[in-house]
């Protein structure tokens, strides 16, 4: 039982997800395949849209995985298989878009919103609190006064 | 203070602006931004081999020398076969005179496009098979069918996705080929 249950374990925890790729495309050498499985996770299958070429099981996400171990193996780095998946597709195809002006909106547009709204509360307790103390005209404590309230805490304080 | 009285409707045009923009925005394809990417570059290098049972298939000095068509297509391309007839109307007709390189890309088994063409007629010039998809995404293709127009120089001037129509045919890709003739 006890076996089983190590079995049982082994498979579910210490094994990584495999994806879509397909045994015969992993490469022999674990750290150019795990690097292969990186770029892979980041490149978008062109034509389902919204899965990685990682996760995607169509023929041309299949190639795309191909071309990408095939040119790590021929010695690019991560960076030159990507840039020359985007010089082929655009932008397109990174899972996530890159930051640059066209894209500026999408990277700080939501920053924005919230600095924007934070600014308009702001703006308007500030006017709030002008405005109340405008109307109810609000001014120091005379002497008189000051020593009704003292004397109110002081009775509210010895009675606790 | 009469500006403010009507600050309260500051959030709806703000609302407002971000609806037009994603409403424009949801009638664009987002895999289409980028389909000129590939346009005034030159083509990569390729050197395909033949369909089964002929001898030459396509390189890249093919396709050079001379105004032509690249045609990425497959048997299995239901878009394709839409497409077909134009192609061979193009072929037989000796004004136009423009070459159709055919490549051929994901057959299940490659005698299936031997059947095709036997079938429907072969309106290619030459044609070479894409084995390894590495052609395909040197030229970013994302489906079939799908056309470049390449200058004499080997240069990629226009894309054409989808099958190509006789109105799309005559408003883009014939004026523009009558243009690169000139140069």
């Amino acid at each position: 039982m006890k076996h089983i249950l190590c079995v049982l374990i082994a498979i579910f925890a210490l094994s990584a997800p495999a994806g879509a790729v397909d045994p015969d495309e992993i490469l022999k050498d674990p750290a150019l395949e795990e690097r292969a499985r990186v770029i892979s996770k980041d490149v978008r299958c062109v034509v389902c849209q919204n899965q990685s070429i990682d996760d995607s099981n169509s023929g041309i996400a299949k190639k795309m995985r191909v071309l990408v171990r095939d040119r790590i193996t021929k010695g690019d780095t991560n960076q030159q298989v990507i840039d020359y998946l985007v010089s082929r597709y655009g932008d397109f195809v990174l899972l996530n878009p890159p930051v640059k002006a066209k894209t500026a909106i999408l990277w700080f547009g939501p920053a924005g919103m919230i600095v924007l709204g934070l600014f308009g509360i702001i703006f308007y307790y500030r006017r709030r609190s002008k405005e109340t103390a405008a109307t109810t005209g609000a001014s120091p404590l005379s002497a008189d006064e000051k020593n009704r309230i003292d004397a109110l805490m002081n009775e509210k304080g010895s009675e606790t | 203070m009469t500006s403010q009285r009507y600050l309260f409707l500051l959030p709806l045009v703000v609302f407002c602006i971000i609806a037009i923009y994603f409403g424009v925005g949801l009638t664009k394809d987002p895999s289409r931004l980028d389909d000129d990417i590939l346009t005034n570059q030159p083509m990569g290098h390729f050197n395909l081999i033949p369909i089964e049972g002929r001898t030459e298939g396509l390189s890249i000095d093919d396709v050079k020398g001379k105004v032509s068509l690249v045609n990425f297509f497959g048997s299995w391309c239901v878009a394709c076969l839409q497409e077909h007839p134009f192609l061979l109307e193009l072929k037989e007709t000796r004004t136009i005179d423009v070459p159709v390189y055919g490549v051929d890309w994901d057959e299940k088994n490659p005698k299936d496009v031997v059947r095709w063409l036997k079938r429907h007629g072969d309106p290619y010039t030459k044609i070479g098979v894409d084995v390894d998809g590495s052609t395909i995404i040197d030229w970013g293709i994302t489906g079939a069918p799908e056309t470049f127009v390449v200058d004499k120089k080997g240069i990629i001037r226009y894309k054409h996705i989808g099958p190509i129509s006789p109105s799309s045919w005559a408003s883009t890709i014939w004026p523009l080929i009558v243009e690169l003739r000139k140069e």
